[in-house]
């Protein structure tokens, strides 16, 4: 194979990584936009402006998720298998806040009745902050590790509760997301819809979730800095060795989240840009610049998922009860041959993905006005 | 391991799959027929085509986002409720699924909001190939899933590695090609053109025999019966017989689905009706018809069918072949570099699966008594009288579809329709396609029972470390939600059947009333 092991993974570190920001950056609005829906819109017409704003898209945007799930089950097994049963009711949570939403957005309009309509605002609402909020909450769980160990025949048990989950620092980590979704979301509508009274809503939105990101990222990176997470690998680190967690030793070490800061300077360009990102968007929505407003989220969505990555590096999911069994990018990936393929599929498919997104985006391109939403037969 | 938790897994598994299966296979036929009318659209440019296309599309788009929200459910739920099997066979069995999101499910899901929001922005051509990109993305998203599960029924192309202690990628290309993949695809994509064209067919004839819309309808049942005929002829004949003879566990299936205890000579009669009776290992009251079985099963006149008793005892070699394995593996763990226990190993590999099946009744298999060794081989065969009566009842259905359509291709021409037997025996067929279908499924599921994957990981050891109660909460939830969609969904498509093929009118032509006028013939 003309790729070592080794590069495979860490390349598949990065992918994992791309696809974590390409499923926030896209569907990430669209969460954000059916979240602020019910503050946004006061009337039938106003909320289906925003509506229709993400309507034709979120679908496909939607699949970043799906293929996340799904090259995580195919490149990082370990990491498939024991997040998802581990945070099983937090996933089953999103899951059925993420059915909701397809079918409000399809059923909404089926009717002109207002209770029919609120009924599905209401879904809408939840199908966008429950997934927001437990994503971050998640991320947190993974930072701080989880409770959880394997047996010699590589079985996983999971020892902790759904209340288990929400602690001080995942709190925080699910509001940061909120925040930086929100935001993301008020940042598309600034460039996709017309002048009038939602967006004016939008901005005071905006506005408010832009300085609670940036105290929150703030926040959160103090607790990390000062609390009881971080590991490091011990004893000789076999980085194409088989994937087997129990061949690798660890051992917590509070605060060496911060370790690869000092190691690689570089990499402070991550919370820089999470930082950032959000004071543009704020300029952005200062001077009515709708794109320096939707640059500016993207980039602090970039910069605050980047930053959590390269904090835990090589760490993917870290395990509090077992420190042995903590997953790795050195420890936990499927094999040399599966990752190659996977990689050679990626490379062939990714690019023309991106081009029939791009063309789709250009056929419908073009501000919404409330005119369009009460000519055209095919909106929601 | 928890039994509980494994079989409530099971019935959660059943369910959410069974009715995400609802809805798919109207996804995957009515998205191709699409493509014809809106290509007669685009071909004779008469707008009659553009309302019906445009009728159907929204159809299946109420259809649509049932498929897409329950479909989200399965992709987690082999990481939610099957943990250990995720673990195993992550390496083969991740990638499909994969490449399903890269290839099909972005085309599918990105074209289908320009095709629901782009009929004023684009051309007419530019708008049937968003259509047809639809189909595609759909239809493709089928082949991957099959893929993934037709390796489940017959893991071709890995291996064990005692290092990981899973199952991993040894040939990519026989994961592609394996002929019970390609076996499965042509069939399930078949039966789901077979649905949509019933469907397409029975809600066509409703407006017939009121007198509504009869334009449109008559000639959407044009395009269904010549689509349906096609598709009813594949699914019957290039059914799902060729995979049979290729595993053991292949092979009980398919004398499961006969009830056919002993080897018979070839070639094998075929049983039309009878009473299979497990304690007995016999069937009662069975009408055969020669010659039929070992056609279907081999697909010639001197191939032999295996037995189920006969099976039984293969199994039960390899059981105690896999123990071998099994120790082997233990000393690996202990040391990868004993020479000695690698070779074992290597030589017992491929029967490594069957000493798991003692786990169920010894933690270690090699302490295995005589007696759960034979208990462990009985267990291989699979739930005999159920997979008897819904392959009967699958195949009837697929024989009757038959002439069912052949009526239809002939009443087109013959009667233009307008024969009111026929138009009420339409309406009447709506049903039986999803019968079938479901009846199929649980036929190729519970038939691999009580293999997770097919002689490599028993369903009892996938299962999660979850509790009762946990499964039981989501159960619980999965049921509520969807039963509410379903109450909702089905609501919608009458009211939208009711309401027809028109269109609100844009405020500027409203004066002439709320709907625009249908063009004329
Ligand atoms: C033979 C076809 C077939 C089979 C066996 C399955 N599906 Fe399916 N699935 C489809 C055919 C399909 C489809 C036709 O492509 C759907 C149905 C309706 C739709 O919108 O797309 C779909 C939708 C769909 C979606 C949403 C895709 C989107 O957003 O567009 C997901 C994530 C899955 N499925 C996943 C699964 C998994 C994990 C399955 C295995 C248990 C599964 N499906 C069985
Ligand atoms: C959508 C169509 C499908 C239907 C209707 C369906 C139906 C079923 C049924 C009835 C069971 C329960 C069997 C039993 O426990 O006795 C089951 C189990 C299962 N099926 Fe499917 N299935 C479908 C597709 C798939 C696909 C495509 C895959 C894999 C790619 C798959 C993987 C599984 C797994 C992992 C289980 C649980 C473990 C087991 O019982 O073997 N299924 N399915
Ligand atoms: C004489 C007619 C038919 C024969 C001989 C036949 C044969 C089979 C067999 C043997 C299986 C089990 C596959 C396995 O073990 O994996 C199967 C599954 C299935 N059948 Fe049929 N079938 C017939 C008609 C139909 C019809 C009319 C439909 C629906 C319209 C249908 C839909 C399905 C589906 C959806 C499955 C599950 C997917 C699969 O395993 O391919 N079948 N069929």
């Amino acid at each position: 194979m003309p790729l070592d092991y080794e590069t495979l993974r860490l390349i598949w570190w990065v992918l994992l990584g791309v696809l974590l920001i390409g499923f926030a950056l896209t569907d990430g609005y669209d969460l954000g936009v059916a979240a602020l829906l019910p503050f946004v819109g006061r009337t039938d017409e106003e909320r289906r402006l925003a509506i229709n704003a993400v309507a034709p898209h979120w679908e496909g945007h939607q699949v970043w998720l799906i293929l996340g799930g799904g090259a995580i089950f195919a490149a990082w097994p370990f990491v498939y298998a024991i997040s998802f049963s581990g945070f099983y009711l937090a996933i089953f949570l999103v899951l059925a806040s993420l059915i909701l939403r397809p079918v409000a957005f399809k059923y909404r309009s089926k009717h002109t009745d207002a209770a029919w309509r609120n009924r599905w605002d209401w879904a809408l609402f939840v199908g966008g902050l429950v997934p927001a909020l437990v994503f971050g909450v998640a991320v947190g769980n993974a930072i701080e590790g989880a409770p959880f160990r394997l047996d010699s025949d590589l079985r996983m048990t999971y020892e902790g509760s759904l209340l288990g989950l929400f602690t001080p620092f995942t709190l925080v980590a699910g509001l940061l997301s909120v925040a930086m979704l929100a935001l993301h979301g008020a940042g598309f509508l600034a460039v996709k819809i017309e002048e009038g009274p939602v967006l004016a809503r939008a901005r005071g939105i905006a506005r408010v979730a832009a300085l609670a990101s940036i105290v929150l990222f703030i926040l959160g990176g103090v607790m990390v800095a000062k609390g009881h997470m971080g590991m490091r690998l011990t004893g000789v680190v076999d980085t194409s060795g088989p994937s087997n967690p129990l061949m690798s030793a660890s051992v917590s070490a509070p605060g060496a989240w911060l370790d690869n800061y000092g190691a690689h300077p570089w990499m402070w360009i991550a919370p820089v840009l999470g930082i950032a990102g959000s004071l543009m968007a704020l300029a952005g929505i200062s001077g009515r610049r709708g794109w320096l407003n939707f640059a500016g989220t993207s980039i602090a969505t970039t910069g605050i998922i980047s930053t959590v990555g390269l904090s835990m590096f090589p760490y993917i999911l870290p395990s509090t009860i077992d420190p042995r069994s903590s997953l790795t990018v050195w420890n936990a990936s499927s094999s040399h041959v599966t990752l190659f393929i996977m990689l050679v599929v990626t490379i062939i498919f990714l690019p023309i993905v991106l081009g029939y997104t791009a063309w789709v985006i250009k056929a419908l391109s073009g501000r919404l006005t409330i005119k369009d939403v009460r000519t055209s037969p095919d909106f929601y | 391991m928890d039994m509980a938790v494994i079989e409530l897994s099971r019935l959660q598994f059943a369910l959410t799959a069974l009715y995400h299966f609802l809805f798919v296979p109207l996804t995957l036929g009515l998205s191709f027929m699409l493509v014809i009318m809106e290509s007669i659209y685009v071909i004779t440019k008469r707008p009659i085509w553009r309302v019906i296309t445009r009728f159907w599309g929204k159809l299946f788009g109420i259809n649509f986002v049932l498929g897409v929200a329950t479909g989200l459910t399965m992709e987690f739920e082999f990481g939610m409720n099957w943990a250990y099997y995720a673990h195993y066979v992550g390496d083969i069995f991740g990638a499909p699924l994969a490449i399903e999101g890269l290839m099909a499910f972005f085309l599918e899901a990105t074209m289908v909001g320009v095709m629901f929001f782009g009929w004023d922005k684009l051309g007419r051509v530019q708008h049937l190939l968003v259509t047809f990109l639809v189909a595609l993305g759909t239809n493709l998203s089928a082949l991957w899933i099959l893929i993934a599960n037709g390796w489940m029924q017959n893991p071709v192309g890995a291996t064990f590695n005692p290092d990981t202690m899973r199952m991993e990628v040894s040939n990519f290309g026989d994961v592609l090609f394996n002929p019970v993949a390609q076996a499965k695809f042509v069939h399930t994509v078949s039966a789901g053109y077979v649905c949509a064209a019933t469907f397409v067919m029975g809600v066509s004839a409703y407006y017939l025999l009121r007198g509504k819309w009869t334009n449109v309808a008559r000639r959407s049942m044009m395009v269904a019966s010549a689509f349906g005929l096609a598709a009813s002829l594949s699914v019957v004949v290039l059914g799902d017989e060729s995979g049979y003879t290729l595993t053991d566990n292949q092979k009980m299936k398919l004398a499961a689905i006969e009830a056919m205890w002993k080897t018979e000579e070839a070639p094998a009669a075929i049983t039309v009706f009878g009473l299979p009776d497990i304690q007995a290992r016999t069937t009662h009251f069975a009408v055969e018809v020669p010659y039929v079985m070992g056609l279907i099963g081999t697909r010639s006149l001197t191939g032999k069918i295996d037995g189920i008793e006969d099976l039984v005892l293969r199994a039960d070699s390899r059981i105690r072949s896999g123990v071998i394995a099994y120790d082997a593996v233990q000393k690996l763990k202990v040391n990868r570099n004993d020479v000695a226990a690698r070779a074992v190993f290597e030589e017992h590999k491929r029967d490594i699966g069957y000493a798991l099946l003692l786990k169920r009744y010894v933690s270690d298999p090699r302490q295995a008594t005589n007696e759960q060794i034979m208990k462990a081989a009985a267990d291989t065969i699979p739930n005999v009288p159920v997979l008897f009566f819904l392959f009967r009842i699958m195949a009837g259905i697929g024989f009757l579809f038959i002439a069912y359509f052949a009526a239809a291709f002939w009443c087109a021409s013959a009667c233009g329709f307008r024969r009111n037997w026929f138009l009420r025996l339409a309406t009447f067929m709506l049903p039986l396609p999803w019968i079938a279908i479901e009846f199929g499924w649980m036929v190729a599921e519970i038939g691999r029972q009580p293999w997770s994957v097919d002689g490599v990981l028993p369903t009892f050891l996938g299962a999660s470390s979850l509790t009762v109660p946990q499964v039981w909460a989501t159960i619980i939830g999965f049921t509520a939600l969807y039963g509410s969609l379903a109450v909702i969904e089905v609501r919608l498509m009458l009211a939208s059947i009711r309401k027809g093929p028109v269109e609100h009118a844009p405020d500027e032509v409203a004066h002439e009333g709320p709907f625009a006028p249908l063009p004329a013939e």
